[in-house]
């Protein structure tokens, strides 16, 4: 499914890119949808990221919700005009008929308080059932998208579930030679819902949220927008485990949040600050 | 004439917004052609998810030539004035006429405005009324994105559709130009149509697997799931918000039904009814009244293995879903209610009001002390307490964190599966209630106990921190929690004096302690300080109240005119003042609408106004050396001191008893007469809170005040006479006035 995928955004002008090397809740939070967002250089790219969301595990017991699973993220900049079509032929790509099965353009905005960031979409149904997210980005790091991007993002655990017809994630066949997803993954599903739950050290976590921010910071201090971003990273995946663990109250969650959303939004800027000369220079129409 | 067909495709517009949209687009393009001057009879508009369209029948190929005229400045005007008048008409100087305006020469000009082909000012309007469409969100896209001024759109705006009989109306906005061509259904049709115009528009998208007009869509929502249900042998729960929604979200709609697996019935009903309407968007089936385990869902293909596939799509996602819900239900049971309650001190009710746990201990107090008291009779202090101290815990549960709609429902639910009393689960479950005007208002002496506290302390907390309501701003939903406790205290006839109940709820507030800048060295004794601290507490708890007071007084003004009361009949009872008893106040409104609805009542309001226009006119202040009338038209209504007002009456009632020093005539004399009857009778009937009778005692006044304005001159040349008359026109004023104020009835 992945080849798949691979293959056709590969043939549509997407640059194959590989899944971030670092913890984070989403697919929109690599580099290459964040920072990319912004600026007026075209960006074309598609790629898989796994995704970690500690307070979703489930110990391995729940059918459909994993604290570890995969995004499969595309974006591209500006959006092309066709951009529906090509999202419904990927669909057709990977098996699923629309003449079978119901997809419907649901809307769903999407807004993400850490990063500073929103956009309008929809959620896309096959059946009622959420496939993928689909969101024209208007604003990244607090800053318009000039211009606006278009982001895909296919939950592959369920199309795949959808395609196999299984009802339970575990269930998925990986290979077609007995290998199936719990085989993989079910351990570590439950060793690592105990860890976030119930072990991680909190001292330890709260230690390295702060060491993050100062970091953060410090590559700030020194212009450069790239480390300061994965500190950003970094910080927002030690809140998710705090959050986990249950130690951060609700007052406290905001201004935890808020730390995070400084930090992106601090990324960004120097981002802007460090490239806007260059963008202005190669596309006089546009201005931060 | 000729017809003319708009239509604006884009990516999926939201459901929710449709319905707005078609109005807008209709508002819009009114206003357009209003402004060019073309004259419009019948205008159709449509949407579906992927497009708007707007079909507007005989409109004429040119508009109007008009012709206007502009007066200038007087002959001899600078040239400066004379040019800069040619400028802003757009003519030259010698197209100026003089002409004669009261004696004075005068430059006109006379602008002649040609008819314009109505396709030109189509063109010109489209581009605007796209511009200019007011969607509650919008977004920019594509390349042009790279300016921030590109144009905005719910979506991508795709394409346009503009015909004017059979010829195009040729326009393009950022890049979008208008043509023949369309879509059709998404996935059932592939390739453009063209279309030739408003007679073919609708006819050909049905072909193409699209009704485009949506009341269409909802009617086959509406039967097709009806009848989906009844094959089954299931009776629909109708949604009508449903049908709308599922409308917004398909171009060809396919109601099907299918099953879940029937062990998800164990979980309250309502939460399956929620997760399938909100979360799916199903419609939910009954069989004998209970929920059946089926659903419908409405796609939008006509799918070729009859829906199958689809069906059982829907049918995971919804389970797992339920099963999201039955491990809720599960879960919350593993813990009591009071159990889940002490997670309220975790959540912050208002920084200066503590948690919701500190807000359900007032509201605890509160209940139990109405109950007690007796103010909500027949209700047991220990019930209403234990309701009250649970009434909030289902915030904290699973559940009611997934569905926040399930508030007061679910806590129902877990306080009867843990064996509380039906009359504490009831009342948990409807204490929210009345939630607007035609909700149901409990009549339950538990639930209402628990439902009056809770809104009287929500209002008498925020009022007693100075948070109320300002304008379109009521972050706190206070005027809704008013509302609320006035139906509950109307509807149960719950007669109280308000002003007491406000300042008991105020007094958990306004405290010692929440007195501010308070000067403890100002006092020598610890027994000074003390009393002056409670005479501050008090002096504020009274303030407050009054404010309190005055809020329920508009909110009960705003609903009695909801409620259909006319609001000039609501003003002359409030204008009594001093009533803050709603239910008596209610009773006596409503016995004034009563009595003017008869013919008495509007030819007694007749005489009233007759006779205080006279006492106007005549500017009667009473007869010399009596009390001086302090106000227009009432002279007791502003003696408020009680010792005073004893005096004032004894002095009236001997005033009126004093002999008259001429013989009067029988119309004079039966108006005293009547007088004498209907003062007491209506006084005594007022103080009996029998309204009616008093708008009786009234109505036995209005054959002699008509007779009395017939036979009699009030302004005699004799000025005894003259000031008897006044006096007694002053009398039936007054006695008049003690059941409604008159002055200001309308009519």
């Amino acid at each position: 499914m992945i080849l798949a995928l691979h293959d056709f955004w590969s043939a549509n002008g997407c640059l194959i890119l590989q899944p971030y090397d670092m913890r984070m809740g989403a697919g929109t939070f690599h580099p290459a949808t964040t920072l990319r967002a912004l600026g007026p250089e075209p960006w074309n790219a598609a790629f898989v990221q796994p995704c970690r969301r500690p307070t979703d595990g489930r110990y391995g017991e729940n059918p459909n919700r994993l604290q570890h699973y995969y995004q499969y993220q595309v974006i591209l900049k500006p959006s092309p005009s066709d951009l529906q079509e090509l999202y419904l032929r990927s669909l057709e790509v990977i098996g699923i008929d629309s003449l079978k099965h119901d997809i419907r353009f649901v809307e769903d905005d999407w807004e993400s308080p850490t990063l500073g960031a929103w956009g309008l979409g929809w959620e896309v149904w096959c059946d009622g059932m959420e496939v993928t997210q689909f969101t024209y980005f208007q604003q990244m790091g607090g800053y318009d998208c000039k211009p606006v991007a278009g982001e895909l993002t296919y939950g592959l655990e369920r199309l795949a579930m959808y395609i196999q017809g299984v009802d339970n994630v575990y269930d998925l066949d990986f290979n077609g030679r007995g290998v199936s997803y719990g085989d993989v993954f079910l351990e570590n599903e439950k060793q690592m819902s105990t860890w976030n739950f119930e072990v991680a050290d909190t001292d330890a976590l709260f230690d390295l949220f702060r060491k993050a921010v100062a970091e953060c910071q410090n590559c700030l201090d020194a212009k450069l927008p790239i480390p300061a971003y994965e500190q950003a990273i970094e910080a927002s995946h030690m809140f998710n485990l705090l959050q986990a663990r249950g130690v951060i109250s609700v007052q406290e969650r905001a201004s935890y949040m808020g730390q995070v959303r400084d930090l992106a939004r601090g990324s960004c800027e120097a981002y802007m600050a460090k490239n806007a000369d260059a963008w202005a220079e190669k596309f006089p129409e546009w201005s931060a | 004439m000729t017809d003319f067909l708009l239509e604006l495709r884009c990516e999926e517009i939201p459901a929710r917004m449709q319905k707005g949209a078609r109005a807008d687009l209709e508002k819009l393009f009114r206003a357009q052609m209003e402004a060019s001057g073309v004259a419009l009879s019948d205008v159709t508009v449509w949407s579906t998810p992927r497009r708007l369209a707007l079909v507007a029948k005989g409109l004429p190929q040119q508009t109007q030539a008009v012709s206007e005229e502009a007066k200038g400045p007087p002959e001899g005007a600078p040239d400066q004035a004379i040019d800069g008048f040619c400028r802003k008409n757009g003519v030259t100087r010698d197209q100026l006429e003089l002409r004669d305006v009261k004696g004075r020469a005068t430059w006109f000009a006379v602008i002649e405005r040609p008819g314009k082909a109505v396709s030109d000012v189509l063109a010109e309007a489209i581009p605007a009324i796209i511009r200019s469409f007011p969607w509650p969100k919008s977004m920019r896209w594509g390349a042009a994105s790279l300016s921030t001024e590109s144009l905005r759109w719910v979506r991508p705006l795709s394409g346009i559709v503009a015909i004017l009989g059979d010829q195009l109306v040729e326009c393009e906005i950022d890049g979008v130009t208008s043509g023949f061509a369309t879509l059709g259904h998404r996935f059932h049709h592939s390739g453009p149509i063209t279309i030739g115009g408003a007679d073919d528009y609708a006819e050909k998208l049905r072909a193409c697997h699209v009704i485009v007009d949506h009341a269409e869509r909802e009617a086959l929502i509406r039967t097709g799931a009806g009848k989906a249900a009844a094959d089954a042998g299931l009776t629909l729960v109708e949604d009508e918000g449903l049908v709308v929604e599922n409308a917004g979200l398909t171009e060809w709609p396919v109601p099907l039904l299918g099953r879940f697996e029937e062990d998800f019935l164990e979980v309250p009903p309502e939460t399956i009814q929620l997760t399938a309407r909100v979360n799916q968007k199903y419609f939910v089936c009954e069989q004998g009244g209970q929920l059946a385990n089926a659903f419908i869902c409405t796609a939008n293909i006509d799918a070729a293995d009859g829906g199958a596939a689809i069906v059982d799509g829907n049918r995971k996602v919804l389970a797992a879903r339920l099963s999201d819900a039955r491990f809720f239900w599960d879960v919350d049971r593993k813990k009591t209610l009071a159990e889940h309650a002490k997670g309220l001190e975790r959540i912050t009710f208002h920084e200066k009001l503590g948690t919701v746990a500190d807000k359900v201990e007032r509201v605890a107090n509160l209940a139990e002390w109405l109950a007690s008291e007796g103010i909500v009779p027949d209700c047991d202090p220990a019930l209403a307490r234990q309701a009250a101290e649970l009434c909030k815990a289902d915030l904290v549960t699973e559940m009611v964190g997934e569905f926040p709609e399930l508030q007061g429902l679910m806590g129902g639910y877990y306080a009867r599966a843990e064996g509380s009393p039906d009359a504490v689960a009831d009342a948990i479950r409807d204490h929210y209630k009345p939630v607007g005007q035609s909700d149901d208002v409990p009549t339950a002496p538990v639930t209402v106990a628990v439902a009056l506290a809770d809104k009287l302390d929500t209002l008498g907390s925020f009022f007693a921190i100075d948070q109320r309501p300002t304008g379109s701003k009521d972050p706190f939903a206070l005027r809704r929690a008013a509302i609320s406790a006035i139906l509950l205290l109307v509807e149960n006839r719950i007669k109280v004096n308000l002003r007491a109940v406000l300042a008991r709820s105020t007094s958990a507030i306004i405290t010692p302690k929440s007195i501010k800048n308070f000067d403890f060295e100002n006092f020598e004794t610890d027994a000074d300080r003390a009393n002056n601290l409670i005479e501050k507490v008090e002096h504020r708890l009274l303030e407050v109240g009054d404010e309190a007071l005055d809020f329920f007084a508009d909110r009960l003004k705003v609903q009695q005119r909801e409620a259909g009361v006319r609001h000039d009949l609501i003003d002359a009872v409030f204008a009594l003042g001093g009533e803050d008893d709603l239910v008596r106040l209610l009773d006596r409104v409503h016995a004034l609408q009563a009595f003017m609805g008869t013919e008495d009542g509007t030819n007694l309001l007749a005489g009233y106004k007759r006779a205080a226009n006279i006492l106007k006119k005549e500017d009667w202040r009473g007869i010399e050396g009596e009390i001086a009338h302090t106000g227009e038209e009432d002279p007791l209504a502003l003696v408020d001191n009680p010792d005073m007002k004893a005096v004032v009456e004894a002095k009236m009632a001997l005033r009126h008893a004093k002999a008259l020093s001429y013989e009067p005539e029988p119309a004079e004399k039966a108006l005293i007469a009547a007088l004498d009857n209907a003062e007491p009778k209506a006084r005594i009937a007022v103080e009996a809170e029998d309204f009616s009778a008093a708008m009786a005692a009234l109505a036995s006044l209005r054959a002699p005040i008509d007779a009395f304005f017939e036979d009699v001159t009030v302004n005699d040349e004799n000025q005894d006479k003259r000031a008897s008359r006044l006096n007694l026109l002053d009398r039936f004023r007054t006695a008049v006035q003690r059941v409604a104020d008159f002055s200001r009835i309308e009519g």
